[in-house]
This record gives C-alpha cells, structure tokens and sequence, in this order.
C-alpha cells in the first residue's frame, strides 16, 4: 500500500517536472497512443513465458546437478562443482549471444529466439539453482536419512518422498527471489530480438523518438510486475512458516 | 550359539583414530531381550547402528539370520524389513502425516498395497495406544506420543529383531512410563530387542541378559539378576552404583 503510495507520487513528480515531457505516445485517449501503450504491455506475456519456462527448465536441471554434489563419491562432487563455477563465471548476455548465434553452428541445428533465450536464461540459472538445492537438501538432519533407512528405503524414495519434500519447502522463498531475478534478466534476450518487454520499448523509441518516456513506461512496467510477483512468494512464505508451527 | 539371529564376531569400527568398537562379540538369540548399557562414548550406539548398516564395520562380522551385514545386494534384501530401529530423537517424516510416516516404508519398500499397509498401521498405532492421532502431524504430539508412532513405524515393517537407542532419553519423565510400557507388552509377544538405555528397572523387568560396555568393549554380559546384585567387574559395579543412586 505504502509502495503504491509512493509510486503515484513518483508519477506525478515526474509528469509536473518539466514541459518537455511528451506523454502523448503513449495516451490511451489518442488512437496512435492506444496502440504504442498495447504493443508495449504486449511484450508482459513473453517476459513472463520466458522467464517461467526458464525457470521450470531450470530448477529440474539444478535439482539434477545439486545431487551428484552430495555424493560421497569424489568425481560426482567434481562435477558439480565445475558445472556450477563455469556456468556462474559466463556472463548471462555472453550466454545469450553464444547460444543464439554460436550453438547452433556447433550442433547444426536452428534455434528460434525464444529456445535460444530459454536455453540461455535457464542454463546461467541452474547453477544458482542447484547450490540453492544443495544447501536446501544439506539443511534436512541426518536423523531423516536414517529414519528413511531404518524403514528399508532407498536412495531414490528416500530423496522422493523424505528429503526432498522438506528440502524444497524451506528453499522455495529463495526459489521465489530467484523468479523475481529472472523476470529481470529476461531483459537481456531483447539483443536477440525477443519481443519481450524491453525490445518492444527498443523498437517503439526507434520510431517514436520519445526514449524518455517510453522507457519510463518500461521502469513502470518491471517495477509493477516485480512487486506484483514479491508480494505472492511472502504471501507464500508466510503461508509455508504458518504450516511449520 | 546355534540358533543366534544376531552373530557379531570381533567387530571393529574406528572414527578417524578412535576406535569407538574394539572387538565387539555378541550373540543374540531369537526371542532374546538384550538391554544395553554403560558410559556415555562407551561404544553403545555405535554397536547397533552397525546392526543395521548405519554403521560401516571395518573388520570382524556380524551376521543377522546367518546373512554377513555388508553393503551386497544379497545382504541388503536379505535385511529389508528385518531390523526395525527406534532413536533417542524419534526421527519422524515431519512433513508426513502420522499414518504417512507409518505407510511408507510397507508400501515403498515392501510393496504392500496401500489398503493392506493402512490396516497393518492402523494395527500397530492401536497396538501403541494411539489410534485417534492417525491423521495428525508429529509436531502436534506430545514426545511420549511421538516415540510410540516412531516404535509403531519400525514394527509396520514386520520386523524380527527390533533394536532402540536412548528410547526415552529426550523424554520429559512423566512420558517415559507410556514408551517403556508399549515396550514392555513389545518384549511379551516374543520379538527379538535390543535396548540401549539407562532405564534400570525397565531392564530389570525385561531383559533376559544385561551387557556393559566400556570404552568400545562389551566388559560384561549376565542375566540381570546376577549382573545387578553381583557385577564382576569394579568399572560396572562403580557405573551401577551412579545411576542407581540418582
Ligand atoms: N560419526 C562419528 N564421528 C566421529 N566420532 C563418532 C561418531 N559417532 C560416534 N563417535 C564417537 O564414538 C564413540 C562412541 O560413540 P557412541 O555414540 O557409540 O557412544 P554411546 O555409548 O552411544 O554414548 P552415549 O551414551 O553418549 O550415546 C564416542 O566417543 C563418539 O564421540
Ligand atoms: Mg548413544
């Protein structure tokens, strides 16, 4: 509510502050307005699809790195450990770029802009996944393996049905930070020309020569989506911390 | 002994340079209740959790039904059901509902369908006095509760030697009475126990022999009239004589 508040003020500020504002690019009552403000919110529906289908893809590849980790067997661990030091030291537009215009003359395939910028958000987000994973899992007592033991499980149900349960109840607020952070990125797929939030502001500054409010527009648009999805994983968290009591 | 189901020959079992077994032999026959007992760090955890495999042996054997305890294929199936374990901290599946916790491992592990498995846990939660709290969550039980769901999981299983660590240690002592009377009527139906626990007059009443270790060694083993009136040995007369008096 408080943010709102602030938010509104923010607005007005803005507006007041000087004559050379020029929001008629995007004023709903105009009709080229109408149509510059729909083609700009049109790009929400791929920013959200590209950031939650990289997000699904990636926590099941974290969740797979994140095991071998915990093994008691020394080259298992080794690959974790690579895998998460060299994903997390490419720079996530590096990775865009590499998958988008060099993987598929590597594995002569086509990829399309989307793939290329699932593939790419997804794979920089697994490493963060699968160390949020690991300490998830590491945080469940040993006393539940043995228990898990105790009644003839094996490793398969006992991570099933045991560990990663609890595991993944106490990891899911920073698998929620983790969402906020991708809707964020996301941003960078519009160097490849996804037609997410950020290129569509890119392509209507082009044409429009009004950077400075369509970009404001843009700020308002992240800002108001970001608080949006904040707000459901507290509204969750507190759920999951009412549920442990 | 001919027909022991538990056969520890020599085990030895070391934590980096401290050996917590030194040659641990203990002969467990059917139907036997063994109550276990000795200093803190005396080796008393660690000889049943090498029962179960919790514990790697390093050398000696143990045998449970003739079958060598190690990590073969044929030893584990051989194991599957057969040892049920009861710890000091309880050990539910918090997440799981009572009747979840008791579930799982007759049907994950033993392949029972799921009728079949919630009438055998219905059975046992009966048979530990708590039918009604089938649906709650462990966190919503008193210890004492917890521990009897905990004791009605291992036996779910259908297990032939039943092993229980510091069952009522982290009890508050007004709950201690109901754990050790569920294990009292246990010890009646004629399963095979072993009791680590500082619970004497439980032992007095249940034990068919009484073991003291110390530091890593089983030092005694009598029946416990003999072991309580008459202890051979000055470490275990001095041992007796703290927690009697206490
Ligand atoms: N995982 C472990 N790593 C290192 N040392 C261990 C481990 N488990 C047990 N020990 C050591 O082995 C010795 C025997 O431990 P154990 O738990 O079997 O003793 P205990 O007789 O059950 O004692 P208590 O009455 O305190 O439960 C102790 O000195 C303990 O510190
Ligand atoms: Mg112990």
């Amino acid at each position: 509510m408080m943010r709102a508040a602030l938010l509104a003020a923010l607005a007005l500020l803005l507006g007041g502050c000087s004559a050379d504002w020029g929001w008629y690019v995007v004023d709903p009552s105009t009709q080229t307005g109408w149509t510059n403000l729909k083609f700009l919110l049109g790009g929400l529906y791929y920013t959200i699809l590209l950031s939650l289908t990289a997000i699904a893809i990636s926590v099941v590849v974290g969740l797979l790195v994140a095991l071998p980790g915990l093994s008691q067997y020394r080259a298992l661990r080794a690959f974790n450990r690579v895998y998460v030091e060299v994903v997390r030291s490419v720079p996530i537009l590096v990775l865009i770029l590499w998958v988008y215009y060099g993987l598929p003359q590597v594995m002569d395939i086509t990829i399309g802009v989307f793939w290329a910028g699932v593939i790419a958000l997804a794979l920089s987000d697994s490493a963060f996944q699968a160390e949020i994973f690991r300490a998830g899992i590491q945080s469940v007592d040993r006393g539940q393996y043995e228990a898990a033991q105790s009644v003839s499980l094996g490793y398969v149900d006992t991570m099933r049905y045991v560990i990663l349960p609890q595991a993944i109840r106490r990891i899911l607020p920073a698998l929620g930070n983790q969402l906020v952070y991708m809707l964020k990125m996301s941003s960078l797929v519009s160097v490849i020309g996804m037609q997410e939030l950020t290129r569509r502001a890119n392509e209507l500054v082009v044409t429009e020569y009004r950077p400075l409010e369509i970009y404001t527009v843009l700020v308002l648009e992240y800002l108001v989506l970001i608080l949006i999805v904040s707000a459901l994983v507290r509204r969750l968290e507190r759920r999951l911390r009412a549920d442990e009591r | 002994m001919a027909d022991a189901i538990i056969s520890a020959r020599d085990v030895i079992k070391s934590f980096g340079d401290f050996r917590a077994l030194d040659a641990v032999s203990l002969d467990v026959a059917r139907g036997e209740r063994v109550v276990v007992c000795g200093p803190s760090g005396s080796g008393k955890s660690t000889l049943i959790r090498c029962i179960n495999r919790l514990e790697r042996h390093e050398a000696g054997t143990i045998a449970v039904n003739g079958v060598p305890v190690d990590d073969s294929r044929r030893s584990r199936e051989a194991r599957r059901g057969t040892v049920g374990m009861v710890f000091q901290q309880f050990n539910l599946f918090p997440h799981l509902t009572v009747l979840d916790n008791l579930t799982l491992g007759p049907m994950r592990a033993l392949r029972k369908p799921e009728d079949e498995a919630r009438e055998i846990a219905m059975r046992y939660l009966a048979r530990v006095r708590i039918p009604e709290q089938a649906d709650k969550y462990p966190r919503q039980l008193s210890g004492g509760q917890q521990q009897r769901v905990a004791i009605a999981r291992s036996l779910c299983m259908e297990p032939e030697i039943m092993l229980f660590d510091e069952p009522t240690s982290a009890l508050d002592p007004e709950m201690i009475g109901e754990v050790l009377a569920v294990m009292t009527e246990l010890a009646r139906t004629g399963m095979t126990m072993i009791v680590v626990t500082h619970e004497m007059g439980f032992a007095r009443g249940v034990a068919d022999t009484m073991v003291f270790m110390d530091r890593g060694r089983i030092v005694e083993t009598a029946p416990p009239a003999r072991f309580f009136a008459a202890p051979e040995t000055e470490r275990c007369r001095d041992f007796l004589q703290k927690i009697l008096h206490h």
